[in-house]
């Protein structure tokens, strides 16, 4: 239909196509006319958050003390994460520059080769991110309590082990426990889902209790039980609202921070008071107010979600090329469209990396 | 099938196996210096605390850097540098001027409202 239309139209109107001012065809043409209006999305996106963070009267969270965790590794390796994922986003940008310049030289074995790294890289990023999305949403060991003196604090160190609770009185609902027994990672009640669980839960939910001999905990079936936990070590609250007592402590020096037995008698009057947040959501979280997190998610999935599309984009057009369509066309210029969303992709988190992540 | 393109409109769209040789040889010295970069600004983020004296300096250069890598990547990878010089216009005039308007009132703004807060 839309070529009959086609052919009936004068050429000599329609500049006979022989004469283009830019020397693009339509389709390229049209590719950087979208480019430029979903840039213009992006910009509006960042510089929304910078608006946010210019009005915001108050400590704005640090990327590298957020982002400083890696799997397996656990955490003080501030910005590795986000870096790797840069540095994969590169290499797929690259690998798909090589397979457009396969396609210039009609190398079809080339552009097939390159493509298909390009996809695997982008596989890789999206899990990446899908780690990095569930680690920002679970949260540190620590969380972010409220101190007795109205302060908030972020807390550093490293979180002592749980080794098991020991009942002290058996809940109603508690099924074969008596009083002294063991609860352990291997035979706690699934909905608890392990120890760390457990205490968090328990946590924020103010049913720990500070005693003299160390913290009681009360679990879903009403059993209380002692908490057999080894020594935080380095534990450090960095005041982040400041309070009567403690002012806001400064990135640029360490000196500022609560340490010592005093950090680990307010963090644990905290937690038995329930005061304390994990992870993050659209309402709070941990890591500071709550436009950072709405703007983590948003800005983070909106490009998640073109990495998403621009893999799904790149298959179809890997299924061309495996198909021999552009050979056959003679020239390769699909692939060069479609990577220039790609490259737009990774363009697009450069500045999410700077804007969000470093300043 | 229909053409979805007119071939003879498209610049660079064939090139020989020596132009090859070149174009790829400039395509892994830019990913060198894109990867160098990145890798500067994390350390610089590790090295440099946020309030410190040098922060400011480090911060204008994030975003010196940041343009760097962004230009590297639409004139090299995207081609948009060896296009005609109106197409390359075209997409960045309209962009940088109006981005650098929306951030200079957005940021002037949000001064203003933190201020009235």
């Amino acid at each position: 239909m839309a070529g009959h239309a086609t052919n009936e139209i004068d050429g000599a109107i329609l500049w006979g196509g022989k004469v283009s001012p830019f020397s693009a065809s339509y389709g390229k043409l049209m590719m950087w006319f979208f480019l430029v209006s979903d840039a213009l999305t992006f910009g509006g996106l960042l510089v929304a958050y910078g608006f946010s963070r210019y009005a915001f009267d108050g400590m704005w969270p640090i990327g590298e003390e957020t982002f400083e965790a890696l799997p397996f590794l656990g955490n003080g390796f501030p910005l590795a994460y986000v870096a790797l994922m840069t540095f994969i986003l590169i290499v797929s940008s690259v690998t798909m520059v090589l397979a457009v310049e396969a396609g210039h030289r009609m190398d079809k074995k080339g552009v097939v080769k390159w493509m298909l790294a390009t996809i695997i890289g982008g596989f890789f990023f999206l899990g990446s991110q899908a780690w990095e999305w569930s680690h920002f949403i679970h949260g540190t060991e620590f969380g972010r309590v409220a101190l007795s003196d109205g302060s908030s604090a972020v807390v550093k160190g490293e979180f002592g082990k749980i080794e098991s609770f020991t009942v002290i009185e058996v809940g109603h609902h508690a099924h074969g426990m008596v009083a002294g027994d063991e609860i352990t990672n291997e035979n706690i009640d699934a909905s608890e889902v392990d120890l760390m669980h457990a205490f968090q839960h328990a946590a924020s939910a103010g049913h720990l209790h500070a005693t003299a001999d160390g913290l009681t905990i009360t679990l879903h079936d009403g059993t209380k039980a002692k908490v057999n936990k080894e020594a935080d070590k380095n534990l450090e609250l960095l005041i982040k609202e400041a309070g009567s007592k403690y002012p806001v402590s400064l990135p640029s020096d360490a000196s500022t921070r609560v340490s010592g037995e005093e950090a680990i008698s307010e963090y644990y009057e905290a937690l038995s008071h329930g005061n304390v947040i994990y992870g993050a959501n659209l309402e709070q979280n941990e890591y500071g107010p709550k436009q950072y997190g709405q703007f983590f998610f948003f800005i983070t999935g909106f490009h998640g979600f073109h990495v998403f599309s621009g893999v799904i984009i790149n298959i179809l057009i890997f299924a061309g090329v495996l198909k021999g369509i552009y050979h056959k066309r003679g020239h390769y210029e699909m692939v060069e469209k479609t990577g220039l969303y790609w490259h737009f992709v990774d363009l697009v988190w450069v500045f999410v990396f700077t804007f969000f992540y470093l300043i | 099938m229909e053409r979805d393109d007119v071939i003879e409109y498209s610049l660079d769209t064939h090139h020989s196996e020596e132009q090859g040789k070149k174009i790829r040889k400039k395509i892994w010295m830019v990913t060198l210096l894109l990867t160098i970069v990145t890798a500067l600004e994390v350390a610089l983020g590790a090295m440099v605390k946020q309030g410190s004296d040098a922060w400011f300096t480090v911060k204008i250069l994030f975003i010196l850097l940041t343009l760097l890598k962004a230009g590297y990547i639409v004139l090299t990878f995207m081609h948009l540098g060896d296009e005609r010089k109106v197409l390359k216009w075209m997409v960045l005039l309209p962009y940088a001027t109006f981005i650098i308007y929306l951030m200079f009132i957005a940021f002037t703004e949000g001064s203003a409202v933190a201020l009235a807060m």
